[in-house]
This record gives structure tokens, C-alpha cells and sequence, in this order.
């Protein structure tokens, strides 16, 4: 019985991380005098996207369980707004902050998974209620937008560059300029190095693919599936949370309208990265091609210049609906074999 | 004690409401033995072994294992004592490793608490090696073929330390090559010393791998035998419910020769992979077929090929000497055609909606979406069958699912005669009702075909279809094997034939 | 006791109760800040038209009624929802208002195009959104809520992109009558009851009720008496798609304008909890579009209430969400088990007491 080494799944992922240096490449070809070509564009993608990445760490685990979290983008709003409002009115110090966020962020989660599973509710229903509480919350705690300038220390982390010593490009004025990334992206990095070893090496993480894989299965195998589900809703909401904490590094600010449609960015980042809808299938690494898709996406519409940039959220929807599409297809090839 | 005895039911006593499920059951099995568990549906097999795996939670009896008596809470704790079953279905995670597969939930770990994938892939690879399967353990479960994964399935099962074995229709979608294997995995394992209980309906894999058989029918224990003291036939008759010496032949009322009648179906080379084999079927006006054969036998597939329930992929079928396309049920219906299904709740029943409603269903499905039946109608219809049928109800909008399966029963069966089919496929329409309902649907169905409607008949109960049917078609093993004249119909003929093959007598 | 049970268990309880629950705290409210107590209903003629916070209501209402026809439609057939309905409200805005204005004029006193075809291209590109929706739920068996979220996220982007990223204005007031008056009367209460009218005929004369629930309740046994599943959840989303262009149609005729951005938005929570309140489950089957209609105008009213309170529009989705968890809470089977264990031991301690 001899199988092809790349199954259909590999396959998926194998399609993102191609499409992506396709996309890149000919981003580079067409928009070399914008700067595409810099190191620095790459970067910049990065330090964009640092926040997402950690938001669609937590939705893989999620979407691998088969389930989904929708609430995902205003959380971000709450937690962008916590944090203008708790440095600029309330005056608390910043780390105070940023550990208060994450512990509302375990709390969410652990409402949102336990009427999941425990309730037995559609994750859809759950986190979309989620999703209009917390973007209505951060209107209830401040109606207008709040710009962080007052604390020192979440400014200098915000400001914090790590220069990388190669790559770098003399500008005009004959200065060299070193690329470099924030603090952001280190910590999306180890937010997805740290995601990819749970999930390959815990019993937490082979708990949440044997769910998405057959829950009756899973709990015939003696696994604890409504506990590993509300576990997994909890992780995202978490991740979520220092997800949160980096856009709002980015942004230096919070409105009653940030991150809407992220939850879209997540979900299609993940898809695309080759993570099933039906769950069981995928990993954060394929997740952080998706991420870095999207990211090209968004920089390429804004290097264009005269495109709007709702241009990018309908490539992206494009893109999303291939994949499903695509993952619909290959589910029934499979399902015919049998 | 009796030596070498692993496991010892006594007197199991399981009520649902309103139905004795088991009744007094006993059943014994011994340190290496492969014991059959036989019995028709609704015989009480899989509550036997829900009972003893600790899902049901039986009313009387014990349980002893090795001697000690146990109670099983759930099936986490019968595994623990060491009975472990695996279903018909693969209860296994066909996206994780085959290793993985085979020790979720007890991974081996490293000192730091993460799961040590060498040493698990370690013991999985040495675990398959002394089972003698070739598989590579790091592979995806997905890539092996479903006898493999069945194996493996079972391969975790005896991993745990396994005493008692439970093999639920293990067999039921391999093919003869994969059930081979399977069985030399049986075989090594009896050697070791295990004990397994064999869940089949198939007869030619009871006699070549069992050692004993125990067979139970309408939830009483019949007996429990040794494989040389019960051939086919016998087995059969236990299972069926007569026993072999007084088989009276029940002479059928001789109802004549229909084949000079014009034929309404015709059916020439008609398949579903995986369910039933190319078979060709005539039925005249007037005519009542039996399909016999036991479950699994391909009787229900024959004529779910035929109703486009299952879509034929080969052959061709001439309605009324016309050649005809069906793709799906709507275009059989077109034809006068209708099928009330086995499975009354998966297939028969719309739960939350009325009699009345649940009874016009299939009308209005005739008469398209437009043409809505007037109400004064639809209550003439639903009146009128519930009075022919003597349907129990409180009222024609009582909802189908509070009424008792007899009614249930007739609330489709009144779906399809309000159609006014000429060809009619009745898939067990008398399992699991009362006696009485039983022989009104029975009169009914010798009724209809006075009328001149021709229908296929199925059942277990070879009783009932010597008192119906013109004719008899036997199956076993997913092809249509044989027929059988009125005139030779009785008992014993046609459980030889659905036994078949002589060689056990 | 008893009785009670049997009012609570009757399918128009739960939206009936809670309108009257909605009311009550209007006249509570009303009370409390010294005005009429029975203000809420109080309907008189200003400037020629009708007021009173009861036609606010049904005004407003409008476009939640609209939509939640077919939302309902759509749950009961594929036991998950539309959640693309105020996308695709926008993607109308955008359509109908980019046809009436031309490509590229942001503010126009008369039409490029003749009113009709501005109004009935809308409504075909949002029937071909449903179609999409259906296509991909009924013959690719994606989940509902995953399919519907692509023209959730698309549809307005594409909104935008037809108007340039702008607010397109178009101020001709035959295109601004169907969001004013009709008479004395608010135009959209009108559309509404149309809408309402023609869906519950379609419901009285054809079998549709039938088929959707039929194939809602139980797919394979639909199939067996020879109904097309596919098709008829295909025919929900369909509905579904023209259900929202309508509900675009009356939101963009208010305020005149392609306000892409605002228009249907956070509809899509509106409408499933019009549903989900009008005692229809979520899991599909039953339905009862006499509740989702109720509970529609229930919504309309908390929000009504809730602005009449001070909360803004940007806060009130904060209640909604907690509405729409409790409703799920109590409709979830193992809250009943449990509601039911709690209820089987206080009657067990009262006969020991």
C-alpha cells in the first residue's frame, strides 16, 4: 500500500507558502521603486500584522477543535480601549494594565467556552454575542477616541527598535538604514513559536486535534472534550488579549471602531494557511503564512496608491472563499475514495 | 467456578420503558475462547453489550469478571477493568499518527510533562510488530485502508490489557481479503489468551473463526452452544424462532400465478457499490416479493437501488415496460413508486410535524411546491386514513413524534397509500409493534395487492412473509443468491436458502 | 400552576412576553421622568405626519422586520444563519445609489438612471448574494455562518468600492419617499407590510412552509418522500439575499444616501435575535414567522427604550448581546436537563418536608 508523500492537507499549506513568494515576488517586479524590495517592506509587514498573528495563533487552536471565535476583533477594541482609558483617566501604571487585560481576556474566554461547552451552544452564536458585547463595552467606557502619551514606559516600549546589523540600504541622503522590527514582533514570534510546541508536544494540544479529528472518538478515547473546548476558548481569548496589547503598541490609542473585521483577518489568515473549517487539520505555521498573506495584500493595495483599500478585504474574501471552496472539494474527493 | 470461565453474565434483566429489552439473559465466556453473539434485530444484542460495557444500567442480574462480581459505571471504567470494545464505525481520530491513535489519553511523557513522540512511536512500532501488521506508525490513520484502521482499533484495545474483547460488526464494510486478516488478528489473539465476543450477522464468518455461539432472540437468552453442535440451519431456526423438529410447514394461501400478469418492474443489472451486487428483479401486477436474507444481507439495499434511495450506478430498470432514469426518490414517486424505509426514526418520521402534515408529505412532494393541498383536503386525507388505519391519536395535529412506533408506522404507511402507489417497498414495516398492529398490516398488505398494486415486502420474521408473499427473493452477502416459488415456500426451505452453503449439516 | 405552564409553553409566549416586558418599562420609565404614563402609546399628527414613539417603532422596525422574514427562513431550512444580511444591505446602498448617481458623483439632485432600475439592479445583486450564499451552504455543505461570512466581510467592501470610498448622495424625493411618508403614514411601515403580507401569503398558498421545515427537521426522511433538500435550503438563501436588498432599500432610502460604512450595520445580530426571540430555534426545524415579525419590532423597541434611556447607539449592542446569550442559555438542551434535575429535587424535598 503505497500513499504519495504530500497528502491533500500538505497540499493546502504547500498552495499558501507558494502563493505567498508568488505574491511577494511580484509585488517586488511591479512596485520596486515604492520599496518593495527593501528588507525593511518586509519588516513592516511584520510589525503590522504582529498583532493578528497572535490573534490567528489563537483562532487555529479554535478552528482545530472545529469551532470558531468571532469575537475576536472587538475584543481588541475593549483591550486598546482599557488600556488608553486606564493610562489616560484612570492612571494606572502600565504593566498593572497589560496584566489586567490578559486576565480580562481569561475571563471572556472562559464565558464564552463555557456556554460552548458545557451549554452545548453553536460557537457562533456565543462568540458573534461576544463579539457585539465587547465592541459595545468600549463604547460604554469611552465614547471618543483616547491617545496614549502620558506613561513612559508604554511609550518606550512602543518606540523600542531592535536594528538588525545586516540588510540594510543607503537612502538618499547617502545614510545607511538598518531594517529593523519592534518589540511587537518578538512577541508574535514566541507567541507562535510557543503555540506550535503545545500543539505538537502537550496533551492539551493532541487533545484539541483528536476533537477536531472525531469528538466521539475522542471522548470514546477517554479524552476530556468540554474541558479541552472551554480550555482551547480560553487560550484564544488570551492570545487575543496579547494580541490586544500589540495593536495597541502599534496604534498608541483606542477607538470605539479599531480592529473591526478582524475576526475576518483571523479566520481567513488561518483558512489559508490550510486549517479546516471542520477542524483537526492545520498548525500556526501554516496560520502565520496566512497572516503574512494578508499582510502583502494590504501592502500591495496601499503601494498601488490609487487603489481604495477596500480592495483588500475583497482579495481577501476572494482568497478565503477559494480556499473553503477548495477544502469543500477536497473533503469530497476524500469522502468518494472511501 | 467454573475453570477457565473470564466472564459470567447471570439473569440480566433491562427495561426501557414500556419494552423488556433483555429478560434473564446469561452468558458465559471462557479464557481464549471467540464466542459468536447472535440474533436478529431487536434481538437484544447490542443491549447485552451495553449492559456489560456499563452504558446501560441494567434493573436485575451480575456481572462477574474472573470471579469478582463488578458493576461498570461507564465505558472508561470497563476498559479500566479490562473489556474493551471496538464498534463497526472507527471510534479512532483518522487526522492523528496511527501511534498516536493508539495511545491518546496515556502518551508516554518526557521528564518536563510534554509527550514523548520517540518513545510513543517506539512502543507503537514494537506493539504492531508483535501483531504482525505492517503499518508505519508515524503515518496519518487516514492513510490505511478501514480493515487497517479496524486492526489498529483493536490493536488499542488489547494494548490496555484487555481480558474481555468486544468486536461490535467489525466486518460489515470489509471486503473478504480485509476480514481474512482480520481474522488471523483474532486468532493470535485467542492464542494469548484473550476472550472475544463476536457481534455478526454474517454466517460464513461465525463458523470460520468462532468457537461457540450464543444466540438470543426477542431479548431471552435461546441458547448457548458449542460450534460443532449447531449447524447453519439450526442456527438459523434459533435465531428465527422455530425450533428446527416441529418446523410445521405453514401451507401459504395459494394466491395463483401472477407471472402472466404484465410486469411492472424490471430490473436488469442493478448495483450500489459497497451495498449491493448487480441483480436483476422482475415483479408482475398484483405481486407481493419477499426479500429475505438476514441484515446485512443486501435485502434492504436491493430495494433502496431500486427507489433511488441509494442511486443504482449500473444497470437498467423498465417501469411498465418503459425504460426509466431515477436519480433520486422524487423521480421514483413520479412513477408511482413509494418506500417506507427501515429506519422509522432516521428516515421515516418528520418528528415535529403532525400526523397530518407528516401524512401529506408525500403528495405534496407529487404535487410540487405551487400547488399547495387546500386544508379542507389535507384534514379529508389525514380523517380518512387515520380512521382506515386506525391510527391512535389524540388529533390529526398531535405531533408523529409523541405517538408509539405502531402508530408512527402507520402514519407513513398512510403517507404512501394517500399516494395511491402501484408499486410499493415496505422495509420492515412491522419491527418493533405490537402483535396486533402487526396483523393488520399484514391483511393490508395481501389488501393492496388484491387491488393490483405490486410491492416488495421485507422482513425478519420468515413467518410473516410465508403469509404474504407470491414469491421470495433470497439474498446473503450483498447479492440477490436465489428465488423461490410459492409452491415451495416454507420454513425450512428458506432458511436453507438463507443459510446456504451445505457444507455445516 | 399549570396553567402557567401551559401559557409558557404556547409558541407566541416568549416574543408576546417580552414586547409586553419592553412596554412595561416604558411606562415605568415614562413615570419616573413625570411624563404621561401611557406616553410609549401615544400616537397625534405633526406637521401632517404621524408620531408618537409607537410609529418611531414600527418605523424603524422596519428594516428588522424585513430581514428577519427571511432569517427565519434560512434557520429553519439550514439550522445556521445569514450572517451576511447587513453586508449585503450596504452592498445595495452601494448598487442601487452608484446606479442613480453615476459612477464617481458623490451628490446628485436627479437621476443618471431612471429610479426603477437603480432600485431593481440593488435588488438583483443582493438575490445573486443569496444565490452565492446558497450555493456554497446547499451543494458544498459549508457551514452556514463560515459561508456567509466571505460577503460578510465582501460585501461592504465592494459597497465602497462602487461608491469610491465616499458617501454618495442622491437628493431626488421620489428615490427619499420610500424612507419618508406615504401620506400621514412612514413609507417603510408600508414597505414592511408588504413585505410581511407577501411572505405570509406565499406561506398560506404554496407548500414552502412545508418543504422548509420538513428539510429542516429532517433532511434524509424529506429525501425518502421525494423532496429536494438542496434545492429548498438554495430557495431560503435566495430569499434571504432579496429579504436584505428590501431592507437596504427602505435604510438607504432614509437617509438618501450610500453611507456604506453605516448602512445594515451590526443588522445581521438584530435580525437572529428576532428570531431566536420570536421562540424559533436556532437549530432549525419549526418556525413561526408571526413570532420573528413580534420579535423583530421587540428588538426595535429595546433599542427605542434603550436610546430613550441614554444609551447610545455605539453601547447598545452591549444589552443585546446579553439578550441574545440568555435567550440560548434557556433554549439549551443541557440548561433544560439541569433546569429540569433542579425542579425534580425541590418537589422531592417538598414531599419529605
Amino acid at each position: 500500500m503505497k500513499k504519495s508523500k504530500i497528502s491533500s492537507n500538505n497540499l493546502l499549506l504547500l498552495i499558501t507558502i507558494v502563493l505567498f513568494f508568488v505574491m511577494y515576488l511580484a509585488g517586488c517586479g511591479v512596485y520596486a521603486s515604492k520599496g518593495f524590495t527593501k528588507a525593511q517592506n518586509f519588516m513592516n509587514i511584520l510589525i503590522n500584522n504582529a498583532g493578528l498573528i497572535c490573534v490567528t495563533a489563537g483562532m487555529t487552536c479554535v478552528m482545530l477543535t472545529g469551532g470558531i471565535d468571532i469575537s475576536v476583533g472587538s475584543l481588541i477594541a475593549m483591550d486598546c480601549m482599557i488600556l488608553a482609558v486606564g493610562i489616560e483617566r484612570w492612571h494606572w501604571s502600565s504593566p498593572v494594565l497589560m496584566l489586567f487585560i490578559l486576565v480580562i481576556g481569561i475571563v471572556f474566554g472562559f464565558v464564552q467556552g463555557f456556554c460552548i461547552a458545557y451549554l452545548d451552544i453553536q460557537p457562533f452564536i456565543v462568540t458573534m454575542a461576544g463579539l457585539f458585547f465587547a465592541r459595545g463595552m468600549t463604547a460604554v467606557i469611552c465614547k471618543e477616541q483616547v491617545s496614549i502619551v502620558s506613561d513612559k514606559i508604554f511609550t518606550a516600549l512602543s518606540n523600542f527598535k531592535i536594528q538588525f546589523p545586516f540588510g540594510g540600504t543607503i537612502n538618499k541622503k547617502g545614510v545607511l538604514v538598518l531594517p529593523y522590527i519592534r518589540i511587537t514582533v518578538i512577541v508574535a514570534l514566541i507567541v507562535v513559536v510557543a503555540i506550535y510546541l503545545m500543539l505538537k508536544y502537550t496533551k492539551f494540544g493532541r487533545s484539541i486535534y483528536a476533537i477536531g479529528g472525531n469528538q466521539q472518538s475522542a471522548t470514546l478515547m477517554g479524552l476530556d472534550v468540554k474541558k479541552t473546548k472551554l480550555k482551547t476558548y480560553m487560550l484564544s481569548s488570551f492570545l487575543t488579549s496579547i494580541g490586544g496589547i500589540c495593536f495597541c503598541l502599534n496604534t498608541m490609542a483606542g477607538t470605539t471602531t479599531q480592529a473591526t473585521g478582524l475576526e475576518m483577518d483571523a479566520i481567513s489568515s488561518a483558512v489559508i494557511g490550510g486549517t479546516l473549517l471542520t477542524g483537526g487539520v492545520g498548525n500556526v505555521i501554516g496560520s502565520l503564512f496566512g497572516v503574512l498573506i494578508n499582510g502583502t495584500i494590504s501592502a500591495l493595495v496601499k503601494a498601488n496608491g490609487k487603489l481604495i483599500s477596500s480592495w483588500a478585504n475583497i482579495v481577501t474574501a476572494i482568497l478565503l472563499c477559494f480556499f473553503i471552496i477548495l477544502q469543500s472539494i477536497f473533503a469530497k474527493i476524500k469522502e468518494s475514495k472511501k | 467456578m467454573e475453570a477457565g470461565v473470564v466472564l459470567k453474565m447471570k439473569g440480566i434483566c433491562m427495561e426501557f420503558p414500556g419494552v423488556k429489552a433483555l429478560e434473564d439473559v446469561d452468558f458465559t465466556l471462557k479464557k481464549g475462547e471467540i464466542r459468536a453473539l447472535m440474533g436478529e434485530n431487536g434481538a437484544g444484542k447490542s443491549t447485552l453489550i451495553k449492559c456489560l460495557t456499563g452504558v446501560n444500567k441494567f434493573q436485575k442480574g451480575e456481572i462477574f469478571l474472573d470471579g469478582k462480581q463488578i458493576i461498570n459505571k461507564d465505558t472508561m471504567d470497563a476498559q479500566n477493568k479490562g473489556i474493551s470494545t471496538v464498534y463497526q464505525e472507527v471510534n479512532l481520530c483518522p487526522n492523528l499518527s496511527v501511534a498516536e491513535n493508539l495511545y491518546i489519553g496515556r502518551e508516554p511523557l518526557t521528564k518536563i510533562g510534554t509527550v514523548n513522540r520517540k518513545e510513543m512511536n517506539k512502543r507503537a512500532a514494537a506493539l504492531m510488530k508483535e501483531l504482525d501488521l505492517d503499518v508505519d506508525v508515524t503515518r496519518n490513520l487516514e492513510e490505511y485502508s478501514l480493515a487497517l484502521q479496524q486492526m489498529i482499533a483493536i490493536a488499542r484495545a488489547v494494548d490496555m490489557d484487555s481480558k474481555v474483547l468486544i468486536l461490535d460488526e467489525p466486518t460489515s464494510s470489509l471486503d473478504d481479503n480485509e476480514v481474512e486478516k482480520l481474522f488471523t488478528m483474532m486468532r493470535n489473539l485467542k492464542a494469548k489468551g484473550v476472550a472475544i465476543i463476536f457481534v455478526t450477522h454474517f454466517l460464513e464468518q461465525v463458523y470460520a473463526v468462532c468457537d461457540g455461539i450464543t444466540v438470543l432472540r426477542n431479548g431471552t437468552l435461546v441458547g448457548e452452544y458449542e460450534i460443532a453442535d449447531l449447524p447453519r440451519v439450526k442456527l438459523v431456526a434459533a435465531m428465527m424462532g422455530k425450533d428446527f423438529d416441529d418446523l410445521a410447514a405453514i401451507k401459504p394461501e395459494n394466491t395463483g400465478d401472477k407471472r402472466k400478469e404484465p410486469m411492472v418492474i424490471e430490473a436488469k443489472g442493478i448495483s450500489h457499490a459497497g451495498t449491493i451486487k448487480p441483480f436483476d428483479l422482475e415483479i408482475h401486477k398484483g405481486e407481493v416479493i419477499g426479500l429475505t436474507g438476514l441484515l446485512g444481507s443486501g435485502r434492504s439495499e436491493l430495494a433502496r437501488a431500486i427507489y433511488g434511495a441509494d442511486r443504482a450506478q449500473t444497470g437498467t430498470l423498465k417501469v411498465k415496460g418503459q425504460e426509466v432514469k431515477i436519480k433520486q426518490p422524487i423521480d421514483a414517486m413520479k412513477l408511482g413508486m413509494g418506500l417506507l424505509p427501515d429506519d422509522r426514526k432516521a428516515e421515516g418520521i418528520i418528528g415535529d410535524l403532525s400526523i397530518r402534515e407528516n401524512i401529506i408529505l408525500a403528495i405534496q412532494a407529487k404535487a410540487g411546491i405551487m400547488k399547495r393541498i387546500p386544508m379542507a383536503k389535507q384534514i379529508e386525507i389525514t380523517d380518512k386514513y387515520i380512521d382506515l388505519l386506525q391510527i391512535k391519536c389524540a388529533s390529526r395535529e398531535t405531533l408523529i413524534k409523541q405517538l408509539s412506533g405502531g402508530n408512527q408506522q402507520k402514519v407513513i404507511l398512510a403517507r404512501w397509500l394517500a399516494t395511491n402507489p402501484d408499486f410499493l417497498i415496505l422495509d420492515e414495516p412491522t419491527r418493533g409493534i405490537d402483535i396486533g398492529t402487526k396483523t393488520e398490516i399484514q391483511k393490508l398488505v395481501r389488501q393492496l395487492a388484491d387491488e393490483g398494486k405490486s410491492l416488495i415486502f421485507i422482513s425478519s420474521e420468515i413467518e410473516e412473509m410465508l403469509r404474504t408473499c407470491n414469491r421470495m427473493a433470497v439474498l446473503r452477502d450483498g447479492a440477490k443468491v436465489g428465488e423461490i416459488d410459492e409452491c415451495d415456500m416454507n420454513q425450512m426451505s428458506v432458511m436453507k436458502a438463507i443459510a446456504g452453503g451445505e457444507k455445516n449439516e | 400552576m399549570s396553567s402557567l405552564k401551559k401559557l409558557t409553553q404556547k409558541r407566541l409566549f416568549l416574543p408576546i412576553f417580552s414586547m409586553i416586558l419592553v412596554m412595561l418599562i416604558n411606562v415605568i420609565y415614562d413615570i419616573a421622568c413625570g411624563n404621561m404614563p401611557l406616553q410609549f402609546f401615544v400616537i397625534t399628527i405633526k406637521n401632517g405626519v404621524l408620531y408618537g414613539r409607537l410609529i418611531d417603532v414600527l418605523n424603524r422596525g422596519s428594516e428588522i422586520a424585513i430581514l428577519a422574514i427571511g432569517m427565519t427562513l434560512v434557520v429553519s431550512s439550514s439550522a445556521g444563519t445569514d450572517i451576511s444580511v447587513g453586508s449585503v444591505m450596504s452592498l445595495y446602498a452601494g448598487v442601487c445609489c452608484m446606479i442613480l448617481a453615476g459612477y464617481g458623483n458623490v451628490n446628485v439632485s436627479s437621476y443618471a438612471h431612471p429610479l426603477l432600475v437603480g432600485i431593481l439592479g440593488g435588488l438583483a445583486v443582493t438575490t445573486i448574494c443569496g444565490l452565492f450564499n446558497g450555493l456554497l451552504v446547499a451543494y458544498l455543505n459549508i457551514q452556514p455562518m463560515v459561508a456567509t461570512l466571505i460577503l460578510w466581510s465582501a460585501g461592504r467592501a465592494i459597497g465602497l468600492l462602487l461608491c469610491n470610498s465616499q458617501i454618495v448622495y442622491v437628493r431626488v424625493p421620489s428615490f427619499q419617499k420610500i424612507g419618508a411618508y406615504t401620506g400621514i403614514i412612514p413609507t417603510p411601515i408600508i414597505v414592511a407590510a408588504i413585505c410581511i403580507a407577501i411572505a405570509a401569503c406565499v406561506l398560506k398558498f404554496t407548500a414552502l412552509g412545508t418543504y422548509i421545515q420538513s428539510v429542516g427537521i429532517n433532511k434524509k426522511a424529506s429525501r425518502i418522500a421525494g423532496f429536494n433538500s438542496a434545492k429548498i435550503i438554495l430557495l431560503t438563501y435566495i430569499i434571504c439575499g432579496l429579504c436584505s436588498g428590501l431592507a437596504g432599500m427602505v435604510a438607504t432610502s432614509r437617509i438618501y444616501s450610500a453611507d456604506t460604512n453605516n448602512i445594515g450595520l451590526n443588522m445581521e445580530m438584530d435580525a437572529i435575535l428576532s428570531v431566536a426571540l420570536g421562540g424559533n430555534s436556532l437549530g432549525g426545524g419549526k418556525f413561526n414567522l408571526a413570532g420573528s415579525i413580534i420579535g423583530a419590532y421587540t428588538i426595535q423597541a429595546i433599542t427605542t427604550t434603550l436610546y430613550a434611556l441614554g444609551v447610545s447607539s455605539a453601547q447598545a449592542p452591549v444589552f443585546k448581546a446579553i439578550v441574545v446569550i440568555l435567550i440560548v442559555v434557556i433554549q439549551a438542551e443541557p440548561f433544560k436537563v439541569y433546569m429540569k434535575k433542579l425542579t425534580a429535587k425541590r418537589a422531592q424535598a417538598k414531599e419529605a418536608a
